[in-house]
């Protein structure tokens, strides 16, 4: 096994492979990332062959680490980068306990925060990457990390995790080299990784105040819709990992949250549509 | 590395304190592998660690006390449904010993809730379970016979609404295992916690516990099980005369091997120390095979063990069926479910039953 350690936002990984290939992509795709305070990391994510042999034959990725799904379905080698990375949000996911964990996109301008959440395909990510070359500073395309006693945002900019149509979208706003491999025909269709800009790294542990929640829904006439204290709750809870294990800290984290930052269902049919609407809706919040 | 890590770590806390980082990484890892972590957390608290290591030990005791909390709440919804049955209702393992407040479920992990009751009860525990939203998690007809006809529990059942398991034991091993537990004994002897739930025994909590741990399965979970073991017998030990009770008890449940070697380990790795046999060794070499990052090691000797779980838990004939159906050439002899779904009477279960 090799291995290397990262720290992201607030949490810290080590990650072991079997193989070289995932080591290296990481070493280059983080390297701008520090290593964990101490040497001490929160999690540990390993890539293990899905059975003995198939570390050499067809070889054959099992996503294993401190918390595990029984029936997670490995990838080959050559989607060794996104089995790392599954493998990290899964840790996230399962064990983060110091935030109330939401499934949610989020990008920062002027120390106030935007959080984006949605369905798989909503667009939430896509959105993130775009403000994100755009002047704002990128805080996470997966995981927003809510302060259960300041209400504060915090960052979990790990690598921009790009699918399909996203792909070539992105490819026209920054340089290859900030990109990953292609991953072709992975279990959620094409995915190519971004890393974040260095602004978005070097200020990875400053959080924000959020100031607007969006919804958004990509694939409909653009579309605006205020949505209610009691619809934004109950998607929180939906968009929430650690909501139930949280307990009473959570129920309050939650409610504070939409006591205190309006929010709104925006559909668009295209990036540009997108952007124009959040920059309306941004102005129109502050 | 080996395990030993954690080993001396729950024996010892204060060993801790020279430990570097890839030490406390592995230590971690081992602790979470082995369902550890939150008895690990409270066996550190108060001691002085690394902020990093604070942290961790910090969220594992607030994720047991989750876990606790969770756990308790299940039991009452489980005595709640059973109220009207005027059948005595006993927790097992985990859930015992949070709810009688025993050192073993200090920052436990507790899974699935598992209760006794009398055998003949079940078929209306199982009808108050079901009014109540519990529902069957297997569909397959075969599962279902061999867990009726061969185990020591009715198949498992999950609440539709809570999504949380429990397993209704009638005894504490397979009906196929070679030893025979008196459950009657059990249920009769149980001690009433209040409020309509019972827990076992001080020597059938212990005996349960060996059985659990050395007579039945491949030893998963087998350094829990015994860190259970030392609590058990650390916290009952002090009182007179029980470890003549233990004994003649184990004479009793047929289980006196079983509780001899349970002791020579317990105290072996977590106790005073003491000798261990031969055999033993085989056993402290299971119990310790992780590697630093938190993998299993030793193939072999799991996979001896494994072998092993299926000889106790069927006798041979019965085994090479069950072999002989699981390996798929069952079909080939018409000793599989046809195609409508038709069960052949008497033909073991395919898969899940290790």
């Amino acid at each position: 096994m090799q291995g290397l350690s990262l720290q992201i936002g607030p949490a810290s990984f080590r990650i072991a492979s079997a193989w070289r290939e995932p080591v290296e992509q990481l070493e280059r795709l983080y390297a701008a990332y520090p290593k964990p305070e101490s040497g001490i990391a929160d999690f540990t994510v390993r890539l293990e062959p899905a059975r003995p042999w198939r570390r050499w034959v067809r070889p054959s990725v099992a996503i294993c680490g401190d918390y595990m799904l029984p029936d997670a379905a490995p990838l080959p080698l050559a989607q060794g980068l996104l089995a790392a990375e599954m493998g990290m949000n899964l840790q996230m996911a399962l064990g983060w306990r110091r935030h109330a964990l939401l499934h949610a996109s989020c990008v920062e301008r002027d120390g106030r925060a935007l959080v984006m959440t949605g369905a798989s395909g909503s667009g939430k990510s896509t959105l993130a990457a775009m403000l994100g070359e755009r002047g704002w500073r990128l805080m996470g395309d997966e995981f927003a990390l809510l302060d259960l006693a300041t209400g504060d945002v915090f960052a979990f900019p790990r690598l921009i995790s790009l699918k399909n149509g996203a792909i070539g979208v992105m490819e026209g706003e920054a340089k290859p080299v900030r990109f990953g491999p292609l991953m072709q025909a992975t279990p959620k269709g094409d995915i190519r990784h971004l890393v974040p800009r260095p602004e978005a790294v070097a200020r990875m542990s400053e959080g924000a105040m959020p100031a607007l929640l969006l919804f958004p829904r990509f694939g409909h006439e653009a579309a605006v819709r205020s949505v209610g204290k009691s619809e934004s709750f109950v998607r929180l809870t939906q968009a929430s990992t650690n909501y139930v294990a949280l307990g009473e800290a959570g129920f309050a984290a939650l409610s504070r949250f939409v006591d205190e930052v309006p929010a709104q269902a925006i559909d668009y049919g295209s990036g540009e549509e997108a952007m124009a609407l959040v920059e309306q809706l941004w102005s129109a919040a502050a | 590395m080996s395990a030993m890590l954690l080993v001396r770590a729950l024996r010892d806390p204060a060993s801790v304190q020279g430990l570097g980082s890839g030490e406390w990484n592995a230590l971690v890892s081992m602790a979470r592998a082995e369902q550890l972590i939150g008895t690990l957390a409270h066996r550190l608290n108060g001691l002085s660690l690394p902020p990093a290591i604070d942290r961790i030990m910090a969220d594992a005791r607030d994720q047991a006390a989750f876990v606790r909390r969770q756990a308790l709440w299940e039991a009452d919804r489980a005595r709640a449904a059973l109220n009207g049955l005027d059948t005595p209702v006993i927790l097992l393992k985990g859930t015992a010993y949070a709810a009688a407040g025993l050192k073993a479920g200090v920052g436990r992990s507790i899974g699935d809730l598992d209760i006794l009751v009398p055998r003949e009860a079940l078929p209306s525990v199982e009808t108050a379970l079901m009014d109540a939203g519990w529902e069957w998690v297997k569909s397959d007809p075969y599962d279902d016979l061999y867990y009726r006809r061969w185990m020591h529990e009715l198949p498992p059942m999950i609440h539709r609404e809570r999504d949380r398991m429990i397993d209704v034991h009638h005894t504490i091993l397979p009906l196929t295992a070679r030893q025979t537990p008196d459950a009657d004994a059990m249920i009769a002897d149980r001690l009433e916690l209040g409020g309509g739930l019972c827990v076992l025994s001080p020597e059938d909590m212990v005996l349960h516990c060996v059985a659990h741990l050395l007579a039945d399965g491949d030893l998963a979970g087998c350094s829990r099980n015994l860190w259970d073991l030392h609590c058990l017998l650390e916290e009952f030990g002090g009182e007179g005369g029980f470890e003549a009770r233990l004994e003649s008890r184990a004479a009793l449940h047929r289980l006196r091997p079983h509780l001899e070697r349970g002791l020579r380990l317990a105290n072996g790795l977590y106790g005073a120390g003491g000798a261990l046999r031969l055999s033993d060794r085989l056993y402290v070499r299971r119990l310790l095979s992780r590697n630093h990052w938190g993998q299993e090691t030793g193939k072999l000797t799991r996979l001896a063990f494994y072998i092993r779980s299926h000889w106790l838990r069927m006798p041979p004939l019965m085994l090479a069926r069950h072999l002989w159906i699981k390996s798929g050439a069952g079909a080939l002899t018409g000793q599989r479910r046809s195609q409508d779904g038709h069960v052949e009477i008497g033909a073991p279960k395919r898969a899940s039953i290790r």
